[in-house]
C-alpha cells in the first residue's frame, strides 16, 4: 500500500479529461477545485477494469467543493457543498 | 428420495430475458459459471442475502448509535469496522455513515449509475434510480428536498454526497426531541428507508 499524496484540508483540481472508457468522474465535476474531506482506502482503479481486474490499486479520496462554484447561478445556500469520491490519479495540488 | 422427487424438477432462476441488453446479460452470467469463475449456489447466497437486506437493518445500527454515544463516535469514524460489531459486512465497498446536526443536513445520491449500500438496505427505492433525482439533486437539493417535504432554513448547511467510487453512505438522522425515555424497539420504529438517504429530516411531527 502507497503512502496517499494528499492529506485531508489541502486544496485540489480534478483533471479535466475524458478517456474512451468507462471512468467514475462525472463531468460537471471535472476541472473543479476542491479541498480533500477525508482520505479513503486503495480500490481498482476504474479505467483498468476495461481488460484486467483495476490492478495497480489507487488511493481513493473524498473531495468537497462548494456548491455555489460548481453551478452558475446556485439557487440554495452559500454554504452549501457537494462531495464526492475521486481516485488519487485524477487529482493534482491546487494553489 | 422418491423417485417423483418435486424439489429436483429443473426451473430456471430467471425471467426469460425480453431485451438484447438481458440476453447479453444471461449470456454472460453462463459464460461466467461455466468458466468457473462463480458458481450458481454462490450466485443464490448473494441474492438471499441482498433479499434479506431492508432499512430496518439501517434503523437497528441508528438506534444503537442514538442509545451508545462510542458506538456512535465508532461508526462516524469507521463505519465497516462498526458495522461489523453489529454483524453486517458490505465490503469491498467502505461504509460511510453521514450524521445530520441542527445546523447540516446529509443526502446521498449516485449521479453515474445508482450505487446503493444494497446489501444492508435492500434494493434502492425507484425514484433513486431516475435520472430525474440523479441530475437535479446535485444541481438543486433544495427544490429537490422540498418536494420530499424537507423544509430547510437558510443557516441549515445541505451536503450532498455523490456516490461516485467505492463508498457506500447511509444518513444517521437527528433523534427526536422528546424521545429519551423511549425503549429501542419504539425508537427504531422511527427511522424510515428516506431517512437513511437524506429525503426525510423529521422523524416525528
Amino acid at each position: 500500500m502507497t503512502a496517499p499524496k494528499f492529506a485531508t484540508g489541502q486544496r485540489v483540481r480534478i483533471a479535466d479529461r475524458t478517456p474512451p472508457m468507462h471512468h467514475r468522474v462525472p463531468s460537471y465535476a471535472k476541472g473543479q477545485v476542491g479541498v480533500i474531506e477525508r482520505v479513503c482506502g486503495m480500490h481498482g482503479e476504474p479505467e483498468k477494469f476495461i481488460r484486467g481486474n483495476g490492478q495497480p490499486a489507487q488511493r481513493l479520496y473524498r473531495v468537497s467543493i462548494p456548491q455555489p462554484d460548481l453551478w452558475n447561478s446556485y439557487s440554495g445556500g452559500n454554504g452549501d457543498i457537494l462531495e464526492i469520491e475521486v481516485f488519487e490519479h485524477w487529482l493534482e495540488p491546487a494553489a | 428420495m422418491t423417485d417423483h422427487d418435486h424439489s429436483r424438477t429443473f426451473q430456471a432462476d430467471h425471467a426469460e430475458p425480453t431485451s438484447d441488453a438481458a440476453r447479453i446479460g444471461l449470456a454472460l452470467r453462463e459464460l461466467l459459471i461455466e468458466a468457473g469463475h462463480y458458481t450458481v449456489e454462490e450466485e443464490r447466497a448473494v441474492i438471499a442475502a441482498m433479499q434479506g437486506a431492508s432499512p430496518e437493518n439501517g434503523a437497528k445500527i441508528v438506534t444503537r448509535a442514538w442509545t451508545d454515544q462510542s458506538f456512535r463516535q465508532r461508526l462516524l469514524e469507521n463505519g465497516g469496522a462498526a458495522l461489523r460489531e453489529v454483524g453486517f459486512d458490505i465490503a469491498p465497498y467502505e461504509f460511510t455513515v453521514m450524521e445530520n446536526t441542527d445546523n447540516i443536513h446529509n443526502v446521498i445520491v449516485c449521479t453515474l449509475c445508482s450505487c446503493y449500500p444494497r446489501s444492508l438496505l435492500g434494493m434502492s427505492p425507484a425514484w433513486y434510480k431516475s435520472t430525474v433525482y440523479r441530475s437535479r439533486v446535485v444541481r438543486e437539493p433544495r427544490k429537490v428536498l422540498a418536494e420530499f417535504g424537507v423544509e430547510l432554513d437558510e443557516d441549515v448547511v445541505v451536503r450532498v454526497h455523490d456516490s461516485t467510487a467505492e463508498l457506500r453512505y447511509m444518513v444517521l438522522p437527528q433523534r427526536p426531541a422528546g424521545t429519551s425515555d423511549w425503549p429501542e424497539e419504539k425508537l427504531k420504529s422511527l427511522v424510515t428507508r428516506d431517512s437513511l438517504i437524506g429525503t426525510q429530516r423529521e422523524l416525528l411531527s
